[in-house]
């Protein structure tokens, strides 16, 4: 789904965020650039956490200006916190078929068949704590599958777990992506993430939102402000 | 970047308001019915004077006095590390679940005419000891607030970055260097708040006044509206002390927020800093430890053990009765404090800032204007419609719920702001509203503060004897007031069993509202 940016500003302690750029529909984008930077805040004006202070989001061609951050096409995964503590991880799961958690039969079989397909299927009673960082990590993947919203944004989910693991949950979320034509956002700080995954590069300095460029250009000629992060 | 507080939904908007504006009318209207109530006679009567110059001084002297014990005691427990420490510094809690009229029962049985100082007194050829008057009343205010205060230093000890300590041992700083340069500013800052709040407790504490106070020379103020409403039944003159009382707390309150803000109850763990500039004879610190732990253990160890006798010789005639109505009126209390808390606490979690200090000033305002002068307001109201003495448990166990709240409020804005800040964000994404989101989103996170807050609510209430005590009929009491009356009429065996049950029924209500949230913290 196209997301656009149409110069858009949001005022913030320290900066101000400015974007005016849009991201093609089916395509995987890694948001990268210095701590503090507005990546984070980036995502929350896609999700519907911030509003931008002028300027338009639009999604698949629609405006978001008045439209609550549950019924947009999107799920964000938060740094943390994805999943709550008291409830088993199916229940966590089934959040993302009915906010009530009043489920019937077909509701049940998908919750199951989507953690049957992150090999989470003998540990749906269990809770958050009893499983293991990237367990926990794809249990909100089950989620995000089975709410089946085509625009998926990842706010660094994975920058607790080490790199193998991250690695295999990146591949993980590129073989989701691709299932579903999902338009894919993340914020990462590492460019090997970047490369593993992620088509195109948005980079964000300052407030400041450079268009998406192809992945390989960008690391072979960096803008200025870009090669002086990477340190290249 | 942190999520914000999200946005209040209309529901809660409303819920929340409504409750906040019931409170608020609770809290105001007495009020003005008592500057009704004035009428044109002279606003001092000839003791009314003698009263407020009583409830000054005692307050004064127990708050001075409180707070210069507790200095070398909390002292002591931050720097020398011994077997029972974290119970001491845990027991130090307990004085605030304490059925007052309990405390001061087992006072009695230290501090009495006949009681164990008096009688080794008598043996060495000395004087009776007696309690009652200034010297009562002081004792027990210590007795409250020397632990209170402690804990309030404990905490202030525990800010002190431990590097500080660390620093002082490398410079070879010896005890008092440390003081002056590290302890002493830290005391500077706290003292004076924990200084207040003991002055305003001290104010509006009605029960010890009654209880150990009495006679022309040892009256308060709010002694003197019981009496004036009891005994005198002058409505006018008891509006018009209500309202002097009212002056006092808020004069307090104003001049507390001019220097200093009093500092609020909080819940520290007690953890030792290391530390090596404690001097090394042990001597003094041991001694003031342990005195200042037999001078708040000692009376509770009377009341069980007498309490224990009295029981075993069978139980007084309307035991039972006022025990099951102190604890349907406390169980009651506090589901109410419970239900209006969540329900002021959904409206001010959601403000984007300023929440702390909302919740201080909520607290300020109920200890200023105390319980005493609420019931006062609300007998005004009633009298002409209905007679006010039968409606003394309602009255009670509202005024109480309401006196319980910023207690409440305290336990879950922060709950509540925290689980609104770590899962609000999802919680919205998901699409999660109304009940079911409240069910599964927020209750689970917020189970144990709201446990905790019930269950202090229903230990306030049902130890409560201030009130009560304005409203009751002869054949109608709370435990802690039928206690009193057993007292009143020097049965002591009795009352003592009266107090183990209350004591007991006390601990058992925070108890177990406690046991209903979960202990157990849910982590990922």
């Amino acid at each position: 789904m196209h997301i656009a940016f149409e110069r858009v500003r949001l005022a913030r302690e320290g900066f101000t965020l400015q974007a005016d750029v849009s991201v093609e529909p089916g395509t995987s984008v890694a948001v990268i650039g210095p701590s503090g930077a507005g990546k984070s805040t980036l995502l929350s004006l896609v999700a519907g956490f911030d509003r931008p202070d002028a300027g338009r989001i639009l999604i698949g061609g629609q405006d978001m200006a008045r439209v609550r951050p549950a019924d947009r096409p999107v799920t964000l995964l938060f740094q943390d916190n994805n999943l709550f503590p008291h409830l088993t991880v199916f229940q966590n799961v089934a959040l993302g078929r009915a906010p009530n958690l009043r489920l019937d039969q077909a509701d049940r079989a998908a919750c199951s068949s989507v953690l049957a397909r992150v090999d989470l299927a003998g540990h749906a009673n269990k809770r958050p704590a009893e499983l293991s960082g990237g367990q926990q990590s794809r249990a909100a993947l089950a989620r995000a599958l089975l709410r089946a919203k085509p625009v998926l944004l990842l706010d660094e989910p994975f920058a607790a777990l080490g790199p193998a693991l991250r690695r295999d949950m990146l591949d993980l979320v590129a073989e989701i992506r691709a299932e579903r034509d999902m338009t894919l956002m993340m914020v990462t700080h590492d460019p090997e993430d970047a490369r593993r995954i992620a088509g195109q590069v948005i980079f964000v300095q300052a407030g400041h939102v450079e268009p998406p460029r192809d992945t390989a250009a960008v690391f072979n000629s960096p803008t200025p402000g870009m090669a002086a992060y990477l340190g290249i | 970047m942190v999520g914000g507080a999200g946005r209040v939904t209309r529901l809660t908007a409303t819920v929340g308001g409504l409750v906040l504006a019931a409170v608020l009318i609770l809290l105001f209207a007495p009020i003005a019915s008592l500057w009704g109530q004035i009428g044109a006679g002279p606003w001092f009567g000839p003791g009314d004077l003698a009263a407020v110059r009583f409830t000054l001084v005692q307050s004064l002297l127990s708050a001075t006095i409180s707070v210069a014990l507790a200095v070398p005691f909390a002292r002591a427990l931050m720097r020398r590390s011994f077997a029972g420490r974290r119970l001491v510094i845990a027991l130090l809690g307990a004085p605030f679940l304490l059925p007052v009229i309990v405390a001061i029962l087992g006072l009695l049985a230290v501090w009495g005419r006949s009681g164990l100082f008096s009688q080794i007194s008598l043996d060495l050829g000395g004087p009776r000891l007696s309690i009652y008057g200034l010297g009562g009343v002081v004792l027990a205010h210590v007795f409250f607030n020397l632990p209170l205060v402690t804990r309030l230093l404990v905490q202030g000890w525990q800010a002190i970055p431990p590097e500080r300590f660390r620093l002082a041992a490398q410079l070879g700083m010896g005890p008092r260097a440390v003081f002056q340069l590290i302890e002493w500013p830290m005391l500077r800052a706290v003292l004076p708040g924990a200084f207040l709040l003991v002055f305003l407790l001290c104010l509006t504490s009605f029960a010890v006044a009654l209880a150990l106070g009495g006679g022309p020379r040892a009256t308060t103020v709010e002694v003197a509206i019981y009496q004036t409403l009891r005994f005198e039944f002058d409505l006018s003159h008891a509006a018009r002390l209500a309202l002097v009382q009212l002056g006092l707390g808020a004069a307090v309150v104003l001049l507390a927020l001019g220097i200093a803000r009093p500092t609020s109850f909080g819940r520290g763990l007690g953890r030792l800093p290391q530390r090596w500039d404690a001097p090394r004879r042990a001597g003094p610190d041991a001694a003031v430890v342990l005195l200042s732990v037999g001078f708040l253990v000692l009376p509770l160890g009377f009341v069980i053990v007498r309490g224990t006798q009295g029981l075993w010789a069978g139980p007084e005639v309307g035991l039972w009765r006022a025990a099951g109505i102190s604890v349907a009126l406390a169980g009651t209390s506090a589901l109410v404090t419970a239900l209006a808390a969540l329900a002021i606490a959904g409206l001010v979690a959601g403000l984007p800032r300023g929440r702390g200090m909302l919740v201080e000033a909520a607290g300020l305002v109920m200890l200023a204007t105390s319980p005493f002068v609420i019931g006062t307001g609300v007998f005004v109201i009633l009298r002409p419609y209905v007679d006010p003495f039968a409606w003394a448990l309602v009255v009670t166990g509202v005024i109480n719920a309401a006196m319980s709240l910023p207690f409440g409020l305290r336990i879950l804005v922060p709950a509540l702001a925290a689980a609104r800040a770590n899962y609000g964000r999802l919680a919205d994404s998901l699409g999660m509203t109304g009940w079911g989101r409240f069910r599964h989103a927020t209750l689970p996170l917020i189970r144990g503060p709201l446990g905790f807050a019930t269950g202090l609510a229903a230990a306030l209430s049902m130890g409560d004897l201030g009130v009560i005590t304005l409203f009751a009929p002869p054949d109608v009491a709370t435990l802690p007031l039928y206690m009193y009356r057993l007292m009143g009429a020097y049965r002591m065996d009795q009352a003592a069993g009266a107090a183990l049950v209350l004591l007991g029924l006390s601990l058992a209500l925070f108890w177990v509202f406690g046991l209903l949230g979960g202990r157990h913290a849910h982590r990922v």
